[in-house]
């Protein structure tokens, strides 16, 4: 029992980027385990994904296609999770944090008898031990855990790992055919947030604004000069709460845990439960009025001024910079 | 309808906190407590289903010390009508075995509904829900911003990636509460008074069978590497520079 299994993150076959990161985290572990790195797709119609997959430098990908998984539930989702790592010869079974990956991999874990580590943002060996660390105290510790079972159960903090490339290797892909058992639930529906703009878990450049913001026209501004960079719009808890922009622009402990390359802060103080959300991104330009706000402490560029007076500025000279 | 909800006591994150010597816990003595915000959610949402004529009883249970008799009395205070506390040091249980005394729990409780907030501030594992009701067999509901009881099932909204998703379960269910299931009240003055004469049993682990044997262990707690402070630069002319130059975003 050596191998690192990672369950691929998908909707409807549409494969996420931070899938290559979690592939990034089994390499790691697999070399500390002695084992190999075999990623499952599971769900309906799945044959290009499974294709894409096999272009990364990893040992297997296993394919269930099943049209009971075609509409994610989560009985049916762990149990088959569950069986395809009984036949995979795994030390780790593990997936992206997000909210999908918390809602099915504890499930996992209780089928499986495993110890179960969410959040994982590293891995390593000492004394012989596999060691995991993860964040807690919103971010202010870090917690070195292992687990007592032969199985380990993880989901894992895509921030923390740079994306795999493919190497188009070419991996052997194999049909695997789990039991599937349900718990009942019905699936009612799913209503897609559309836009135009990429995901936050997958953007490049992120524009975050603070309840400073004051409504939606100010996040309207966000939302223009983003354009500009092709990237995401992100929001504090409080600026969602007052209704300025949509609950799904949320970041920080109780939203997405971003890091994308460029991070802009806009009238944001600085909660550490934002920056808990945020502080892995590569680089973070913090504006805001207040000089003394906590944000200036994490920023690697800051500027001390009204948002609403730097922003037309900054928007129009990025413009005329980008051509 | 009987819904169970659990309360946890957690420290003040924002204030200053100190590891022992050897770094293998965090010393939360000194520090403020209050009852875990999302299971305050979880609480309301369970008065709000008795308001509406759904539930008639609901109990709350915290696991941890003697002290958190005082968060259980907040919930109390809320609304809900009993309360157990099962005395434990929470430092040596792991999510496995929390879910393991509440499995216990619902067997001697026997719950319709169980009402847990989504996660716990401190650690946010995000695992004793999802592990309960693993090993309940029962089906679960996470992140709820709705909930609707109607026939024995639970219709559940559910913030998800991308947007958001509606299960139905059949009763009995677990549901996790998220940020906008409600807006948890504050205990009244009357709901206080109320509080201190509604019943709050204690039992230990022993009492319900559990073995302390955890699956994942702390081996010791580290600061983790602070970010280097950065320049303050004078105006937009200097950071579309920065940008340019040392970004090159531009």
């Amino acid at each position: 029992m050596s191998n690192v299994l990672v369950i691929a993150e998908h909707e409807h076959g549409h494969l996420r980027k931070v899938n290559w990161s979690v592939l990034s985290f089994a390499k790691k572990a697999a070399a500390i385990t002695g084992g190999e790195v075999i990623v499952a797709l599971l769900g309906a119609g799945l044959g290009d994904a499974a294709k894409q997959v096999a272009q990364f430098d990893v040992a297997k990908v296993i394919v269930v296609d099943d049209s009971t998984l075609e509409n994610y539930l989560t009985g049916e989702f762990a149990s088959a999770v569950a069986g395809v790592a009984e036949n995979a010869d795994a030390r780790i079974v593990c997936t992206v944090a997000s909210l999908r990956g918390k809602d099915f991999m504890p499930r996992v874990a209780v089928k499986l008898e495993a110890g179960m580590i969410s959040d994982v943002m590293d891995v390593m060996e000492e004394d012989d031990e596999l060691l995991f660390k993860r964040p807690v105290w919103s971010g202010k510790l870090t917690e070195v855990l292992q687990a007592t079972t032969d199985i380990i159960c993880a989901t894992v903090r895509h921030t923390e790992f740079d994306a795999m490339e493919p190497t188009g290797a070419g991996a052997e892909i194999e049909a695997g055919s789990p039991d599937i058992e349900g718990d009942g639930a019905e699936f009612v529906s799913f209503d897609a947030i559309i836009s135009e703009r990429p995901e936050l878990s997958d953007a490049n450049v992120i524009i975050a604004g603070g309840r400073g913001m004051k409504s939606r026209e100010g996040f309207a501004q966000l939302e223009a000069f983003a354009d500009l960079f092709g990237g995401a719009v992100g929001a504090t808890r409080a600026a969602v709460d007052s209704g300025m922009c949509p609950n799904d622009w949320q970041i920080g402990q109780t939203g997405k845990v971003v890091a994308p390359d460029l991070y802009f802060a806009i009238a944001i103080s600085g909660a550490i439960q934002h920056l808990a959300g945020m502080k892995g991104s590569k680089t973070i330009i913090a504006i805001n009025k207040d000089p003394e706000a906590p944000i200036f402490q994490v920023a690697d560029y800051g500027l001390v001024g009204d948002a609403f007076k730097i922003l037309p500025e900054l928007h129009a000279a990025v413009k005329a910079a980008k051509g | 309808m009987k819904i169970l909800t659990t309360v946890r006591r957690v420290p003040d994150l924002d204030a200053r906190f100190s590891l022992n010597g050897d770094k293998t816990e965090i010393d939360t003595e000194a520090l403020d407590h209050k009852v875990n915000y999302f299971d305050e959610v979880a609480v309301e949402e369970a008065i709000r289903l008795k308001e509406k004529g759904v539930a008639d009883e609901i109990v709350s249970v915290c696991i941890g010390s003697g002290n958190a008799t005082k968060e259980l009395r907040t919930a109390l205070a809320m609304g809900a009508d009993r309360a157990i506390l099962v005395e434990a040091d929470e430092k040596t249980l792991d999510p496995y075995l929390v879910a393991a005394i509440l499995a216990k729990l619902v067997e001697k409780e026997q719950p319709d509904l169980i009402i847990m907030g989504k996660l716990g501030v401190d650690f946010e594992n995000t695992q004793v829900p999802q592990l309960l009701a693993g090993m309940l067999g029962w089906p679960q509901a996470t992140f709820a911003y709705s909930t609707e009881i109607c026939d024995s099932k639970v219709t559940v909204g559910r913030e998800v990636d991308g947007g958001t998703s509606t299960f139905r379960l059949p009763l009995p269910a677990i549901v996790t509460a998220d940020l906008r299931l409600n807006e948890p009240r504050f205990p009244s003055l009357p709901g206080i008074m109320k509080a201190k004469r509604k019943p709050l049993d204690t039992m230990t682990i022993e009492d319900l069978g559990v073995a302390l044997e955890p699956r994942v262990k702390t081996v010791r707690f580290e600061m983790p590497p602070e970010r280097e402070a950065g320049v303050i630069v004078a105006d937009v002319a200097e950071l579309i520079q920065k940008l340019r130059d040392e970004v090159k975003a531009i």
